[in-house]
């Protein structure tokens, strides 16, 4: 095996490129570490994208926040202007691992992983993000949800990887929730997770939701008919109780140790629910 | 394949060592710079005993590469005592017998004092969560809090 560490985007790209099938990009190392000690991986090469300039960057962007792929989640949750914009996303991200997990695992490094429990991923989902790719042909922006495929497998090609996650600008009223079920308080793996991100009028009708599930498919789920069940109601019982059944709908999970289909679909709609009561109280500015 | 040229800070001295590509800032501690302090429980970052800091911040150094540690800080357990005079951690934890077999002790004490930097009196819930990487098959954990809590305590009336 060789150990890289590029200074820069394009030599990075240049030695993923090189060794496309057994190169494979460091950033916290959370996961790539783990599975190459289980020999579940083996890599000739790996490229640690941390000495890249940007990559420990959180900078304003248009409004919204441009969070560079190697920021771990402890330095996110430090970050006030994201906590406030995108709380949501922040404690998706804080609820991986334990605190020293917490200090090199990074958002990028979660969507890359492509585990369809993935704590970050429904919330960023949810929040409408966008990952930057670098790649031979130069950078793209790819929605969030265009990037896992299947377990394990992304659509990032040959000689790609994700440089940043850009969080869009956040309107006023607005705000976002994550929530999963486990069946522990700390340190598990998500049975089911929901993100929930929502604007309201100044009456306080929701007039865009968008809702996203995690652990109940292959990839993450963006729920349109939750999202419409929300749009246009005053966020009351009767929009809850449909945003949870279409939730429930939507949701096709495996039966598992962790949980059965019928429990992960009654629980989709259940973290749907609530998740979406705390983005509402966010965004009202009483939470 | 052969070794990388590492230089890096441990405990404040610099250091450097030669490492294979694929070893982890864990076996270098332990096999190639003799701080065997840092202990190995799963090696997958489940149980916090490799626990130190880079940069002041709290990892697994069981997660990350020895390449990695290029011009950082780390600190490790060695690093805790100043001479022979043992940290106020290290004290309480002797004080309310908050160790069995010792194998979490080193990780569990870098990971407190790197808590009590940062919140010098944190609640005890806080105290649980962040220690929550920390894994522990003796004491049931009670007397691990009653330490940090209490060496906490003794801390900020020495400030």
């Amino acid at each position: 095996m060789r150990y890289e560490a590029p200074q820069t985007v394009e030599s990075a790209v240049s030695i993923l490129s090189a060794t496309p099938a057994g190169c494979h990009v460091l950033a916290g190392g959370t996961d790539l570490l783990v599975r190459m000690r289980a020999g579940m991986s083996e890599p000739e090469v790996i490229v640690d994208i941390k000495r890249i300039a940007g990559m420990h960057e959180i900078s304003a962007e248009e409004g919204g926040w441009r969070i560079g792929a190697a920021v771990c989640g402890a330095e996110l949750g430090e970050h006030e202007g994201v906590c406030a914009a995108w709380p949501g996303v922040v404690e998706a991200l804080e609820l991986i691992g334990s605190t020293q997990v917490q200090g090199r695992a990074t958002l990028a490094g979660n969507l890359c992983n492509a585990s369809p429990a993935a704590d970050s991923v429904p919330a960023m989902v949810a929040a409408g993000a966008v990952a930057r790719v670098a790649g031979p042909d130069g950078t793209r922006d790819v929605a969030v949800q265009d990037v896992p495929t299947d377990p394990g497998k992304t659509s990032l090609g040959r000689g790609e990887f994700v440089t940043s996650i850009f969080l869009p600008a956040r309107p006023e009223r607005a705000s976002d929730a994550y929530l999963r079920f486990i069946p522990r308080t700390e340190m598990d793996i998500a049975v089911v997770g929901c993100g929930v991100n929502l604007e309201l009028d100044a009456d306080g009708t929701c007039t865009q939701a968008r809702v996203a599930l995690g652990a109940v498919g292959p990839k993450v789920i963006l729920v349109e008919d939750a999202a419409a069940a929300l749009a246009g109601s005053a966020l009351d019982d009767a929009a809850l109780e449909r945003l949870a059944a279409a939730c429930s709908q939507a949701a096709s999970p495996i039966d598992d140790k962790r949980g059965t289909v019928a429990f992960r679909k009654h629980v989709a709609g259940v973290l749907a629910r609530r998740a979406a009561i705390i983005a509402r109280d966010r965004a009202r500015g009483e939470a | 394949m052969s070794n990388i040229h590492v230089t890096t800070t441990i405990n404040g001295d610099s250091v450097e060592y030669l490492c294979a590509p694929e070893e982890t800032l864990l076996d270098v501690l332990r096999d190639r710079l003799g701080m065997t302090g840092s202990k190995e429980g799963c090696g997958t970052g489940d149980c916090g005993a490799c626990s130190v800091t880079v940069d002041g911040r709290l990892v697994c150094s069981c997660l990350m590469l020895g390449a990695e540690a290029e011009g950082r800080e780390i600190a490790t357990i060695e690093g805790m005592a100043a001479g022979e005079v043992l940290h106020p951690l290290q004290r309480k934890f002797l004080e309310h017998a908050a160790l069995q077999c010792g194998i979490c002790t080193p990780g569990i004490l870098v990971a407190a004092k790197a808590l009590l930097e940062k919140n010098p009196d944190p609640s005890e819930e806080e105290t649980r969560y962040w220690l929550a990487g920390n894994l522990c098959r003796c004491t049931g954990y009670d007397k691990v809090i009653r330490a940090v809590m209490d060496a906490a305590a003794e801390m900020r009336e020495a400030s």
